[in-house]
């Protein structure tokens, strides 16, 4: 049965009709080499992109979810890669485990995770989300399910962590949940009037558990990258109050709404988006700097707006994110901030965070020591011409842009941002064939 | 309503629904019975509920186009179970059904005789037990008017509907209470490859939710009712022009 379905990333830029089958270890290859044509695997669609999309073949494996074993002592989960950070978090939490890396939404796959190497607000402490996978199956390019770790096929295990599902279709993977002490997080807010006051508030805070800014991407001048740092700590049942001290486990539960339409092109504006920003930073400036919130608020804010990304309207949107290196990060963070605010294109939701050491041995891995800038852009051509000058300084000052996030870099930008590792991986696709059975949109579009 | 210590039997316990349905009985507290083809094996199902949900999780091989062997099924359960989901269903291959004997025999004995005898039997004993029982049999919306598209799977669920139906007039004076339950389009591996129209279709958990707390209630049929409304329309349309639809 051939169904075409229209598939778009999270920004909802490009769409394309694409032929989708349930990923089927035993017929995946099977159909892929009857159409000539190289399949990716998709799980919850949230790589922004093109990453989890190829118009020949794309391969469902939200059906693949079955939780598989857990050991109470270790941590170590191990589970279909079809498995959301929702559901772990659904069936572990309330036993006192949770993720050891979240990013920014629990409705991502397990597999979703480990092809993105996923980062959170603890990258500085903990590294990404491939740190923390023991091992995986992988479905390789000769139809064999090999598992994959540091003591077994290590280079394959390197290059798919982060690897965009080009190496192989994750079907098992085994990871580390970490033991937490409630539901709940301790939340500081540290307000820095501008860029060097956030990077100083960072670099103070290196022990924070999790630390991330909320940043101003459209004040100028001596405000130039004014940001709340919020700093997170697991929260002990002492530090509850009364009513959540006995059951630290539960939080109350959220209503869920649903962006029911697109919001219309004009809502969004230079005007309307300086007043938010504004009102923001003078509200989160305000005491109580301190409160707890429950680990639902703290990590997945916008988890509780389905569908959120209609807010940019029917065109979509790109999220630029970029990793510049510790030593330029300053100076490169403040010239993009500036042409940001200059433009007038920025949006309410920037986030800048301080990454820890890279995972250099992971050829396609985004981060790298230094600060991770992220923000929307609403589609328009003046948001690509926007991103292409961002690009320039990204790439001069030594940086790059998260594939994961990404829909419109040149092959040339993603080759200068992360320089010989792109031969490296293209070179183990080319021998282990992966180069002919897998392949994504954004594969093509990179070159890889 | 069963007391939520009562196990519940899963028959059929491998499709995406069934997983679904049981997902939300054992975070109600029930032990889990599940029958399907091979299932003492490495069992993966089993496994994944007993993590998801702490529940206790038993395991039982049955086939259920194996007429003669349900009474051997039968006795390998601990005791009469007071909830009973019937969820076997294979939709086949309407094209190369059509007129193949085997094939069509298969799906009329998947989707109709198997169920149908195995839960004639289950219903008379627990029709017997003390207080309330209840059996939930997953039939299907393309059973209530054949179409071009699907009538070999359409005419087995519609025998399947008109079975169940039965049951629950027979047993009415009863404890035992029998629930059909018509899904639509619910997103599982049955319905792959199908471009489904979005508001029509559900996903299998919260379409599991709805069918619980339907029983629990004590209702009769569940039925979605924007397609309780369209089927309504496709039913009543005169065959003539029926014929030139389609649906």
């Amino acid at each position: 049965m051939t169904q075409e379905t229209l598939l778009e990333g999270w920004g909802r830029w490009p769409k394309r009709r694409c032929r989708v089958e349930r990923l089927d270890p035993t017929t995946a290859h099977e159909h892929a080499q009857a159409l000539k044509a190289g399949a990716i695997a998709r799980g919850m669609g949230r790589s922004y992109g093109d990453a989890s999309m190829h118009p020949p073949l794309t391969l469902d494996a939200l059906g693949r979810n079955r939780f598989i074993e857990f050991d109470d002592e270790t941590g170590l989960l191990v589970a279909e890669a079809g498995v959301t950070l929702a559901e772990i978090i659904q069936t572990f939490l309330p036993k006192g485990w949770f993720p050891m890396v979240t990013p920014g939404t629990k409705f991502v796959t397990l597999g979703g995770a480990v092809a993105g190497d996923v980062h959170g607000k603890n990258h500085h402490r903990v590294g990404s989300f491939g740190d923390h996978v023991a091992w995986f199956d992988l479905l390789c390019a000769d139809g064999k399910v090999r598992r994959c770790s540091t003591q077994s096929n290590q280079d394959l295990f390197h290059a798919t962590i982060g690897g965009a599902g080009l190496t192989g279709h994750l079907l098992v993977v085994a990871c580390h949940l970490k033991k937490v002490p409630s539901a709940w997080i301790r939340q500081r807010t540290l307000p820095a009037e501008n860029l060097d006051a956030a990077i100083q508030s960072f670099e103070a805070n290196l022990d924070a558990t999790y630390s991330v800014a909320w940043i101003d991407c459209l004040a100028r001048g001596d405000q130039l990258g004014r940001s709340l740092v919020l700093l997170g700590e697991h929260a002990k049942p002492e530090e509850l109050d009364a009513k959540h001290r006995s059951d630290p486990f539960s939080v109350p539960a959220r209503r869920k709404k649903t962006m029911p339409f697109d919001a219309p092109s004009w809502s969004l504006n230079r005007w309307s988006l300086r007043a938010f920003n504004a009102l923001y930073y003078r509200k989160g400036s305000a005491p109580p700097l301190e409160r707890v919130i429950d680990y639902d608020r703290y990590f997945y804010p916008l988890d509780a707006i389905l569908r959120w990304n209609r807010l940019y309207g029917a065109r979509g949107f790109s999220q630029y994110q970029t990793a510049i290196p510790l030593e330029n990060a300053r100076d490169a963070l403040a010239e993009q901030l500036e042409l940001i605010a200059q433009s007038g294109l920025g949006s309410f939701l920037a986030v800048l965070k301080r990454f820890g050491p890279g995972s250099p041995q992971r050829p396609l891995s985004f981060p790298i020591e230094g600060y991770t800038l992220a923000l929307d852009f609403p589609m328009s051509s003046a948001a690509l011409t926007l991103m292409d000058q961002l690009d320039e300084i990204t790439v001069s000052a030594g940086g790059r842009t998260y594939l994961m996030k990404d829909s419109r870099m040149s092959q040339k930008t993603f080759e200068a941002g992360y320089r010989g590792a792109v031969d490296a991986f293209r070179a183990l696709r080319s021998d282990i064939g992966a180069d002919r059975m897998f392949a994504s949109l954004m594969s093509r579009r990179l070159g890889l | 309503m069963s007391a939520a210590t009562e196990p519940v039997l899963v028959i059929g316990a491998r499709s995406d629904i069934a997983r679904a349905i049981a997902t939300q009985y054992a975070r109600g507290g029930h032990p889990l019975w599940l029958a399907a083809r091979n299932a003492t094996g490495s069992n993966r199902d089993a496994a994944d509920l007993a993590l998801r949900t702490d529940a206790e999780v038993q395991s039982f091989d049955l086939d259920v186009t194996d007429l003669a062997a349900h009474d051997a099924f039968l006795t390998t359960l601990p005791s009469t179970p007071a909830t009973v989901v019937c969820a076997v269903g294979f939709l086949g291959d309407q094209e190369a059904d059509a007129g193949n004997i085997d094939a069509t025999q298969m799906v009329v004995a998947t989707n109709f005789t198997g169920p149908a005898l195995l839960l004639e039997k289950l219903a008379a004993r627990m029709a017997e037990r003390p207080g309330k029982s209840a059996i939930i049999g997953i039939s299907s919306v393309a059973g209530d008017r054949g179409r071009a598209k699907n009538y070999v799977y359409g005419s087995a669920k519609a025998g399947f509907s008109a079975y169940l139906s039965g049951l629950r007039q027979k047993y009415a004076a009863t404890g035992l209470q029998v629930m059909t339950v018509k899904p639509g389009f619910v997103r599982t591996s049955m319905t792959d490859g199908m471009d489904l129209p979005g508001p029509l279709t559900s996903d299998p958990d919260s379409f599991a939710a709805r069918v619980v707390k339907a029983q629990r209630a004590g209702r009769v049929v569940y039925y979605d009712l924007r397609w309780r409304v369209l089927m309504s329309i496709i039913r009543l349309l005169p065959e003539k022009i029926f014929m030139k639809t389609k649906f």
